[in-house]
């Protein structure tokens, strides 16, 4: 497996306060890694590093073996709302990243339009965001994503605003979807069956200053079975990132849609 | 693969918007109505004598007979307005747009501009004609002087509650500075532009009309001033009418820009 998106030794500070210590992660090609924390660990001011938004103290950012540390543009990333612009129509919207890299608007929608249906947004194009629901936004945002991506994403609990139901069918879409585009995604969630299910690996980050502090491959091959989350498997799965998480650092939820932590 | 287009838009809903639209201008206009039929009572009935008020049967004689000269001057009178308007936008775009950009530019500019509202626009008036003249220019610089600073604000305001996470995602697509201005903060602003460019134009006639009344020799405000001190306040009245629906026709123009410029507002009128 090649490995297409790496950081190492990342460390950021704000003033006095050191958010996340001497980070190491990887991805490579057509994987789903997903960072798991809680709130406030500093999942997503690493995720502004990778993305280039922000400088590291120290530590650098490869992509494809180019070093990319500072320079915003190279990876996609969705932060955690969809951020569909309420002004453009949802082709626009999705054709944004062409748009802003110089191309025609005519010819980028064109672009943009060739994917509607593997998204399932056809019919929505000259709709504008407030027309959608919320899984279609967020399908929307995902196929921006995709469009202004070389290649690999960041996805900043990119199904957190969805309820129990819309979000498992997004699950199995997303799931599948995978399949046929060539993406690797690098992923955060604080919803460990999410993280479960979706994932080929999953990092945690815990501790303060956030540090990854476990590694947890799931062996279950993709595509994976539609009860994979009732399977004995899965269970021992989710006790193993539990204890990993340490006792404290999380609220157990006897709720339907899994543990999760607040 | 064709050129993408637009679907055909569907018009089904026009009955439902009509009824709608009744529900709720009605009270508006029944109210005004009994306004006016007070006034028609009160006047023609004889229970306010007509040197005090004249009735609305003199006032619209009055509009009659004196048709072509009210339409010349409010010809004259529409003309500042609209210049002055167009020059106060002009203005306030490129205030907003450097009073955003550079922070020692909105210290250095703000206070001013506040400070320029808060002049008498009755005692700044004869000075600029003084400066300036009895023709156009000073009512045209005194309607600029009213209306950019609703509009510089509105910008300004819009500029600056821009949505941090959307810029954010522009720079992670690689969005230079500008192109993060014309796709997030032009169109995030458009509102409060707006709705600041109703302000002003609802100030713009009065202000041109003002200008008007302390030297001059066309205008609404110049026919004002001679139908005063002739006492027709028959006169006076339609002028004032008239004044008053030039103005709302004004706002209605806005409001037709706006509908045209920001069509997702319409959408989501309809979802709430």
């Amino acid at each position: 497996m090649t490995e297409v998106l790496s950081a190492a030794h990342i460390t950021k500070s704000y003033g006095e306060r050191t958010i996340i210590r001497d980070i190491n992660v990887h991805l490579n090609e057509q994987e789903i890694v997903c960072l798991l924390g809680v709130s406030g660990v500093g999942k997503t001011t690493l995720f502004h590093i990778l993305s280039g938004l922000s400088q590291p103290d120290s530590g650098s950012v490869m992509l494809n073996g180019r070093e990319i540390t500072g320079q915003p543009g190279k990876i996609s990333y969705m932060l955690q709302k969809d951020l569909l612009l309420p002004y453009k129509r949802i082709i626009d919207n999705v054709a944004l990243p062409l748009t802003i890299r110089g191309m025609k608007k005519q010819k980028a929608r064109e672009k943009a339009a060739a994917y509607f249906e593997q998204f399932g947004l056809s019919g929505t194009e000259f709709e504008y965001p407030a027309q959608l629901s919320g899984g279609m936004r967020q399908r929307a945002a995902l196929l921006r994503t995709y469009l202004s991506s070389e290649g690999v994403a960041l996805l900043d609990e990119p199904f957190s605003a969805l309820d129990t139901i819309t979000k498992s069918a997004i699950h199995d879409w997303y799931l599948d979807i995978m399949q046929k585009i060539s993406l690797s995604t690098l992923f955060i969630t604080h919803d460990i069956d999410e993280a479960i299910v979706l994932s080929d690996r999953i990092y945690i980050l815990s501790g303060s200053p956030g540090q990854i502090t476990d590694e947890i491959e799931i062996e279950e091959k993709r595509p994976r079975a539609r009860d994979f989350s009732l399977t004995p498997a899965f269970l021992s799965y989710k006790k193993q990132i539990v204890s990993a998480l340490g006792p404290g650092s999380f609220r157990i939820q006897e709720k339907d849609d899994g543990l999760e932590m607040k | 693969m064709g050129r993408i287009q637009m679907p055909e838009h569907e018009n089904s809903r026009k009955g439902r918007d009509a009824i709608a639209r009744f529900q709720k201008h009605a009270p508006a206009v029944l109210n005004l109505l009994a306004i006016a039929a007070a006034w028609l009572v009160l006047t023609e009935g004889g229970i306010v004598p007509n040197y005090m008020l004249p009735s609305p049967v003199a006032v619209v004689k009055a509009f009659v007979s004196d048709f072509p000269t009210l339409m010349y001057h409010s010809g004259v009178s529409l003309a500042e307005a609209i210049l002055g308007l167009l020059i106060g936008i002009v203005l306030a775009f490129l205030i907003a747009v450097l009073m955003d950009r550079f922070i020692t530019c909105r210290r250095a500019l703000y206070p001013v501009m506040v400070v320029t509202q808060t002049i008498p626009t009755v005692a700044i008036a004869p000075i600029l004609v003084l400066w300036m003249g009895f023709g156009m220019a000073p009512k045209i610089t005194l309607v600029v002087i009213t209306t950019f600073f609703p509009i510089a604000v509105g910008l300004l305001d819009g500029f600056s509650g821009v949505d941090q996470d959307a810029v954010d995602l522009m720079r992670s697509m690689g969005a230079g500075r500008r192109q993060i201005f014309l796709q997030i903060k032009l169109p995030s602003a458009l509102g409060q532009f707006f709705s600041g460019l109703k302000i002003s134009a609802s100030y713009s006639v009065v202000g041109a009309v003002v200008a008007e009344w302390l030297g001059g020799f066309r205008g609404l405000g110049v026919y004002m001033t001679r139908v005063r001190k002739a006492y027709s306040f028959d006169k006076m009245f339609a002028v004032i009418i008239l004044i008053v629906i030039i103005s709302l026709l004004l706002i209605a123009v806005v409001n037709l820009l706006r509908r045209a410029v920001m069509p997702w507002e319409r959408v989501q009128e309809e979802r709430s």
